[in-house]
């Protein structure tokens, strides 16, 4: 088992922060790289991309936003339980160099994968701009840790409730006008990375984007999680789960993320039967 | 043996099987296994050659007439102990070795134009029986020779190097990716087929005998095998399988509803899938199913559609018969149960609906022309005879890549122009000393007992290493 030593709900409980003891793969994770948790025997194999490591306790860190069935499950998991399995670190680092200036855009949850990203683009000896957003003030995540690792930070919610009222592509438009701007990365639901890739394609800004397609083993074995780039096929599992963004079939990758979609919702009112409980939005707490 | 000579003219003992109309919709085992009266008529058959040719017909030389003629003899226990000297898995390879061309072809009896003896069957029930049984006698364990191996993933190779190195005294660490041990044979090949309580329990066994088995471990990335070395490990087997599926990169092929069989039978036998929503992974249901390919993944793919409930079932293949891979009892199986063939019909693209849906196949008829490479006729398409085929879900059964996972992250190995690993074929040992290689990751997608043979080859060679050195 693979217990969890640190647990934290945000968003109202609609996302979650384990802090999971796993110290071969905390000693060797890079920021960019994911693991594969499955919660027990008849559970799902779930990627989720590091958060955060720490060597030297020996813990990773995995932030996800309860969605179905399987998340479902994980936010059941409390401290001193854990995973039955998780295996990792997979995929590739990212690819940290000194560029000048970087631009890290996240939204939703991908603020949790972007966090680490972000830090290691500073390390580096850049200056760093963030830019993040959500729907609203109460489903932001990581706003310290995001302004403890960037030279300015910008905040975003669509309703106007904290920051900036709009979408991160607006501030990103902004910025792009009157700066330059290096590198950019951008991580959050699909549109999003979309958006901010057609941006800064016309500002010509290289953008690496994160992707979470659907996936079984995350070696290379099953090809679910292939994606279309330069009209290529890649494997995010091996080949990612970083691309340039400006080559990403984002509209296809949309459309295979749907490819259980009927299955998923099904699954989560199994469970929520067996929970003895009204529906997707119980929880366990 | 005179009485064998008496009773080799009987007929084969057929092996009992689930009807097909009832199996097509279960995923229990299909043949039902010999009863110990049957065991031993088949057992009587066996002309006990002096010079058995079905024992040099097997890759790790199972003592063939030994085993059987205990079983005639129904000393069904000594005839367990026989096997498990020279195979680690017997109740897997009887199951899914391609026997008509290795120990039943080589079978005398097939040879003068009779039936050979169900060589497979037997190994079968031997293992099977001992297992009902839970016969604890486990092959004799030498002196710890303080001496520590690696074996990488958990296949048919991994499994037979790990059994062979540890009745001989050193210490044997298999490392698996996945969260269960037994690579293809767990998430390959279906429960149907080779049930996986058999697997779990020839695995049980193996760590009775003293070996560790390590999950989650991804060798390349988790762990190097520089590291391994560092580690303490005096030796190290690679035998991570091919894994990389192959797509037939025709337009259309990342609509939903089109699949790798790697992916489709990985979600259906190591998650179960099956079983959702009892179990949490889903897969794809289609009612008319097309499955790509037709060697024995194709065939598992093709029997476990139609088990989740497919109407129709075809099994697209761009050769003829005669070219089909797949053994022909698999084939036999699939089409008892009602799939289809669509031979020499070649997929040209997919079609799907506004939602990115697979909803049909254009396909063009092919025609064999001159012999290629590989010594078979190559398929060449007939001008104008394109035609459509509506499916809802398409399984890519083409075969398989080397996966660089391992291989990229391992200096000074040497791998050919395909990324399969360059062995000597005598030892199995690769360009880099202390490292041992066999299975698919050397030959490509082959058969389980091949792999389990280079696994025996390589287990022989590592032992003179640990001992006398490389």
């Amino acid at each position: 088992m693979y217990p969890i030593v640190h647990r934290e709900e945000m968003s109202g409980g609609g996302v979650v922060l384990n802090e999971i003891h796993a110290p071969q793969i905390a000693s060797r994770a890079k920021p960019g790289q994911f693991v594969i948790l499955q919660a027990n025997e008849t559970g799902e194999r779930i990627p989720l991309t590091m958060a955060d490591t720490d060597p030297q306790a020996g813990t990773i860190t995995v932030i996800y936003q309860v969605v179905g069935a399987s998340t479902q499950l994980f936010k059941g998991l409390e401290v001193g339980k854990g995973y039955d399995d998780v295996v990792g670190p997979l995929g590739r680092p990212t690819h940290i160099e000194k560029v000048g200036t970087v631009l890290c855009v996240g939204g939703g949850t991908g603020v949790a994968v972007l966090h680490p990203i972000t830090r290691a683009f500073r390390q580096a000896g850049n200056r760093v701009i963030g830019v993040i957003g959500a729907r609203t003030r109460d489903l932001l995540i990581l706003e310290d840790r995001m302004r403890a690792v960037t030279d300015e930070l910008h905040v975003c919610t669509d309703d106007g409730s904290c920051g900036h009222h709009g979408f991160v592509t607006d501030v990103v438009k902004i910025i792009l006008a009157d700066r330059t701007v290096n590198q950019a990365v951008a991580i959050g639901p699909v549109p999003m990375m979309k958006f901010v890739c057609a941006i800064t394609r016309e500002a010509d800004v290289p953008t690496m984007v994160s992707l979470n397609p659907i996936m079984v083993d995350g070696t290379g074995m099953c090809g679910g999680c292939r994606v279309s780039v330069g009209g290529e096929n890649k494997f995010a599992c091996v080949d990612g789960p970083e691309f340039d963004g400006h080559k990403v079939d984002f509209d296809q990758l949309m459309q295979r993320l749907t490819a259980y979609r009927a299955d998923e919702k099904r699954s989560q009112e199994t469970h929520a039967c067996s929970l003895g409980q009204p529906g997707p939005a119980a929880s366990d707490t | 043996m005179e009485k064998n000579t008496q009773t080799w003219a009987l007929p084969r003992q057929a092996m009992p099987e689930q009807d097909p109309q009832v199996r097509r919709a279960n995923f229990r085992e299909v043949p039902l296994g010999y009863s110990d009266r049957a065991a031993v008529m088949e057992a009587k058959r066996c002309l006990q050659c002096k010079k058995p040719s079905c024992v040099q017909g097997c890759p790790v030389e199972v003592d063939i007439p030994g085993f059987i003629r205990q079983i005639a003899q129904s000393d069904f226990d000594e005839a367990t102990r026989i096997i498990w000297r020279t195979n680690s898995l017997p109740a897997v390879c009887g199951r899914v070795c391609p026997q008509e061309i290795q120990c039943e072809g080589a079978c005398i009896l097939a040879k003068r134009g009779g039936e050979a003896v169900a060589i497979g069957n037997l190994e079968r029930f031997v293992a099977d029986r001992a297992r009902e049984a839970q016969m604890q006698d486990l092959p004799e364990v030498a002196e710890p020779t303080g001496k520590k191996v690696a074996v990488v993933g958990s296949g048919p190779s991994g499994l037979t190097v790990a059994g062979d190195l540890v009745v001989r005294g050193h210490e044997v660490t298999v490392f698996e990716a996945f969260h269960k041990p037994g690579g293809v044979l767990v998430y390959g090949i279906p429960e149907f087929r080779l049930p996986k309580g058999i697997v779990s329990s020839e695995v049980a066994m193996l760590e009775r005998l003293g070996v560790r088995i390590a999950c989650n471990q991804v060798v390349g990335r988790t762990v190097l095998v520089d590291e391994l070395f560092e580690q303490g490990f005096d030796a190290v087997y690679i035998g991570v399988g091919a894994g990389l599926p192959t797509f037939l990169n025709i337009p259309g092929e990342n609509l939903i509803g089109i699949l790798s069989a790697n992916e489709y039978l990985t979600r259906a036998n190591l998650m179960k899938a099956y079983l959702f929503p009892e179990y949490d992974t889903p897969i794809a249901r289609g009612r008319d199913v097309v499955v790509l390919g037709a060697g024995n993944v194709a065939m598992d793919a093709a029997r476990t559609a139609l088990r989740l409930g497919a109407e129709t079932v075809r099994i697209v293949y761009r050769r003829s018969r005669t070219e089909m891979p797949a053994r022909a009892a698999e084939i036999h199986h699939a089409e008892q149960e009602g799939v289809e063939m669509f031979l020499l019909s070649n997929p040209v693209r997919f079609c799907g609906d506004e939602q990115g849906r697979l909803t049909g196949m254009d396909c063009i008829r092919m025609e064999l022309g001159e012999p290629d490479a590989s010594g078979r006729r190559r398929p060449v398409p007939v001008q104008g005879s394109e035609f459509h085929l509506d499916c809802d879900l398409a399984i890519v059964a083409v075969g398989a890549g080397a996966n660089p996972l391992l291989t990229g992250s391992t200096e000074g190995l040497k791998l050919n122009r395909w990324g399969y690993i360059v062995i000597d074929e005598e030892s199995g040992k690769t360009s880099r000393r202390g490292v041992w290689a066999g299975g698919d990751i050397v030959t490509g997608a082959a058969t389980v007992i091949l792999a389990m043979g280079a696994g025996r080859i390589a287990a022989n060679s590592m032992h003179t290493y640990l001992t006398l050195g490389w």
